[in-house]
């Protein structure tokens, strides 16, 4: 279960260090591509013909050089701190964000082999490192020494604590139903699964599990601080929130972290409910669904996100203790409910 | 969310789902510097002068709202209009300008000219990188003149008189 | 409770919520400064707002960044120019500003425009306020957070500023009443393009019904709100949509209908009994969709016949005062004008309908949570020209 073997399609065999080297390219170089991609797609296309607008037409064909550009604009912007910032603080934060989102890749699943690192327990992992990000979010919304950022420091550390909640229980039906926390294992349990005796393309969980799909879709709206839940930000009232004093690079870390874990969380979302990388009529073991399982991966990550954005560019935000109030009063007793439907059966079906 | 969505397909598919998309005909906004917005005729955009109406009256410059009008003329003699007659006495421009950067583009001045030697052009783009171009003199005047729109016919029921632009 | 017991319990809940945040919790109250840049105030309004957590002990509008002098302006300038002055003090809705000054001015010189410059006046009248209060309309979505109905507001809008620019030539600032009558009359062809966009408008409407008022997270965010009870909207002489909301009847279009054509149209005046932000909005997207049918009827109507009145052609107004207000998109507008016979008036008040409606935010934001702060502020609609003049 490592680089070694998913490359073995290509008959090569590397050194430790090899591997993780490419492993650490690869991070490195589909973090900022796959920010790109659902900026791009959906912040500037989707929006954009939603409202009746074009976007950007005038970086690269259609625009869509555009956040390059933005990306290289932000590079050149001088590295701004307000005066009676925590300065520690305030230049780390961006950072710790941003291995939030690192982290979260390790255990992302593209093929039965091409994942960074197949852990035992990849999906408790990748629910505690998304949680990192509420440490980054709160050290900029200190170290920033201003009232706004403060108050969406607090708002975000009070959401993404209420919401990580909902976002495990709502992934402990998959998990009763797989038996297991490995993420490939969650996908190999989908893909050998049957429908009423008929194993044609597997069983997605998303058929018995659709309470728990949707709560995970809401909750990680939530973490991502996006509309209907981006009360921390909250351009309109915070003008900004923790991010208000940010400028260049840093902003450009929060950007790219945030785009980053949308993407990572809709690859969680496909792997645990729409089947993974798997195609039906492959053997699950099959090196080929290392090639192919990436593609399928990318379809599925954005259907998830275009939902997640859709969601975005829809809704209005809610209020601080309506989302609380939410995430307490109605999210929590569902998933439970929803745990205990899948205890049930699991048990008697 | 069916909205956004149904949107989103109208921007997408302007001629239907079955047709390939054209989001540039579907879009309601125009890419300006590529593709130019047709202003409206009576639109307000830049002021056009016919220097032979002008008799240098001053009535423009005195109901400018915010006098951003500078004109100077002397009186010269014109040959008479018939031989033997008396030289007439005529008015000439020396100075015309309109200073657009105090302009607030309120059309009393066209409308207050006595003798239609004003008019509206809808052309608005003369934007400058130095405040102090924006000073059209009476030559820059003069040639927006060519670009003023024929007047356009009346709603019925009006009793206006169409009025014709000098060429 | 009558108004000032009120007012002392409010003073004596905000200190003792000071004195409970000082000693018991040891932490100081924060004031925050909403404002004078802040996207929430739509220009320049600050709110000094103290806080308690998220919760706001008192607030205090600063007004006054953008006082531009519209009234001492005005007194140097000839009637015809005062005209282009105050166009810009709702910049929305502009074409509705000259029209209480210009029937100000008409009453003092004792003219009345014909019946065709009425009406025509009247069907700009209502073009200017689907044009100004659409783009509240949208504008209420983006203070909550929601992105797309503003560029919804911004796409149907520009169509009614088409219709606006092809008759008076300006999309902005139309400077087209004059003093007994109107500049020029209506192009050929317009009638029907304008019906069409009523249609557009009415669909517009139908769409925000759907996108905002449907959506329950609005509804979370705006229902029970920032409630304004009718006897208060009257004692701090709130007007418009804002007043309606909160049940008054009372509409200076049906009462008291100078010099316009209200009198001979079929419509409705719109009330909500509940006084929230909910209602606020409720009351602002019928009037939209009624203004639409009104404009048809305008324009069915029209009687044809000049659009001047004999007017001289050096206007000096006899010596006298008047003071005319008509209900414009935000509120009832009034000019008190003073004449001494002169070329210029010698003194005009105006009274701008967001000038009085803010008066109220100190009351109506006491105990809210900073979110609603933005929620109630986008509710009352206020316009900075309008408050700033």
């Amino acid at each position: 279960m490592s680089a070694a073997a998913s490359l073995s399609v290509f008959a090569v065999e590397l050194a430790y260090w090899q591997q993780t080297a490419i492993k650490l390219v690869v991070v490195a170089i589909v973090i900022p591509t796959a920010a790109l991609i659902l900026g791009y797609v959906f912040l500037l296309k989707m929006m954009s013909f939603m409202q009746s607008r074009l976007g950007p037409m005038e970086a690269g064909p259609h625009g869509s050089l555009q956040l390059l550009a933005d990306g290289l604009k932000f590079l050149q912007k001088e590295d701004v701190f307000p005066r009676r910032a925590d300065r520690a603080v305030f230049a780390l934060a961006p950072a710790v964000v941003l291995i939030s989102t690192f982290l979260l890749y390790v255990v992302l699943p593209m093929g039965p082999d091409a994942v960074v690192s197949g852990l035992d327990a990849g999906l408790f992992f990748a629910l505690a490192v998304a949680s990192l990000s509420v440490i980054g979010v709160l050290m900029a919304g200190w170290g920033s020494a201003n009232k706004y950022a403060l108050m969406g420091g607090m708002r975000a550390a009070g959401q993404l604590i209420a919401y990580e909640l909902p976002l495990v229980l709502a992934v402990m039906g998959v998990v009763i139903q797989a038996g297991t926390l490995d993420l490939n294992k969650i996908v190999v349990a989908q893909a050998t699964g049957e429908l009423f005796g008929w194993g044609g393309i597997g069983f997605p969980f998303i058929l018995t599990q659709f309470v728990g799909f949707a709560i995970f879709l809401v909750a990680v709206q939530a973490e991502l601080t996006q509309p209907p839940f981006d009360m921390p930000v909250a351009e309109s009232e915070l003008v900004g929130g923790y991010q208000v004093e940010y400028t260049g690079f840093r902003f450009l870390f929060f950007f790219m972290a945030e785009f980053g874990t949308a993407f990572a969380f809709a690859g969680i979302a496909s792997v645990l409910f729409l089947g993974g990388w798997y195609v039906p009529g492959f053997d699950v073991d099959s090196n080929w669904l290392n090639l192919v399982g990436p593609i399928v991966m990318f379809v599925k990550i954005m259907a998830v996100s275009a939902l997640i954005f859709w969601f975005r560019f829809t809704f209005p935000r809610l209020r601080e203790d309506q989302l609380q109030k939410f995430a307490w009063k109605v999210l929590i007793p569902l998933s439970l409910l929803n745990i205990v439907m899948t205890g049930i059966f699991k048990v008697f079906v | 969310m069916g909205v956004t969505a149904r949107t989103m397909l109208r921007t997408l598919f302007p001629d239907g789902l079955t047709k390939p998309p054209s989001p540039t005909r579907g879009a309601h906004t125009v890419q300006y510097p590529h593709v130019k917005e047709e202003p409206v005729t009576r639109a307000r955009g830049v002021i056009g002068l016919h220097h032979d109406n002008c008799t240098v009256c001053m009535l423009c410059a005195r109901e400018c709202p915010d006098w951003c009008i500078y004109i100077e003329g002397h009186k010269e003699l014109a040959p008479p209009r018939r031989p033997g007659g008396k030289p007439r006495q005529r008015n000439k421009i020396d100075r015309f300008d309109i200073d657009y950067a105090l302009c607030m583009y309120c059309g009393i001045c066209v409308e207050v000219c006595p003798f239609d030697a004003l008019f509206w052009s809808p052309e608005f783009e003369y934007s400058e990188p130095r405040i102090a171009d924006l000073l059209h003199d009476a030559d820059r005047l003069a040639d927006w003149m060519d670009t003023v729109p024929e007047f356009e016919g009346y709603e019925a029921g009006s009793t206006q008189k169409k009025r014709a632009v000098p060429q | 409770m009558t108004f000032t017991e009120r007012e002392q319990q409010a003073y004596v809940d905000a200190a003792s919520a000071d004195a409970r945040v000082n000693v018991e919790l040891e932490t100081e109250g924060m004031t925050l400064n909403i404002g004078p840049q802040h996207p929430a105030t739509h220009g320049t309004l600050r709110i000094v707002a103290r806080l308690d957590g998220e919760q706001v002990v008192a607030a205090e509008p600063v007004m006054g960044y953008m006082h531009r002098g519209y009234e001492k302006l005005a007194e140097v300038r000839t009637y015809p120019q005062v005209t282009t002055l105050i166009n810009r003090i709702d910049w929305l809705g502009s074409f509705a500003n000259e029209v209480p000054f210009i029937l100000a001015a008409e009453r003092l010189m004792d003219i009345e425009a014909p019946p065709r410059a009425q009406w025509i006046r009247t069907a700009l009248f209502e073009l200017s306020r689907i044009a100004n209060i659409s783009l509240f309309l949208g504008d209420m979505g983006v203070q909550l957070g929601a992105l797309t109905p503003v560029f919804f507001a911004f796409r149907d809008r520009e169509f009614v500023l088409n219709q606006i620019e092809a008759v008076t030539g300006g999309r902005f600032h139309p400077n087209f009443d004059r003093i007994g009558g109107l500049k020029d009359d209506l192009p050929a062809g317009w009638i029907a393009e304008t019906k069409s966009v009523m249609a557009k408008m009415r669909g517009f409407c139908d769409e925000l019904e759907d996108l905002l008022m449907g959506n329950e997270i609005f509804e979370a965010r705006t229902r029970g709100v920032g409630v304004i009870p009718d006897h208060v909207a009257a004692s701090f002489g709130l007007s418009g949509a804002n007043l309606r909301a909160a049940g008054v009847d009372w509409d200076m279009r049906r009462d008291n209908p100078c010099g316009l054509a209200y009198e001979s149209l079929d419509w409705k005046v719109w009330t909500h009994p509940d006084g929230d932000s909910f209602a606020r909005y409720w009351v602002r997207l019928q009037e939209t969709r009624e203004a639409t049918y009104m404009v048809e009827q305008l324009l069915d109507g029209l009687p044809s016949g000049p659009i001047m009145a004999k007017v001289p052609r050096i206007i000096k107004v006899p010596a006298g005062e008047a003071y005319v207000a008509t209900e414009n998109p935000l509120g009832v507008m009034g000019y008190y004008v003073v004449s001494k016979g002169e070329l210029a008036p010698f003194r005009v008040k105006i009274r701008s309908a967001s000038f009085s409606n803010i008066s109220v935010v100190p009351w109506v934001l006491r105990g809210v949570y900073v979110p609603d702060v933005i929620t109630i502020l986008a509710s009352l609609y206020f316009i900075l020209g309008d408050i700033d003049r």
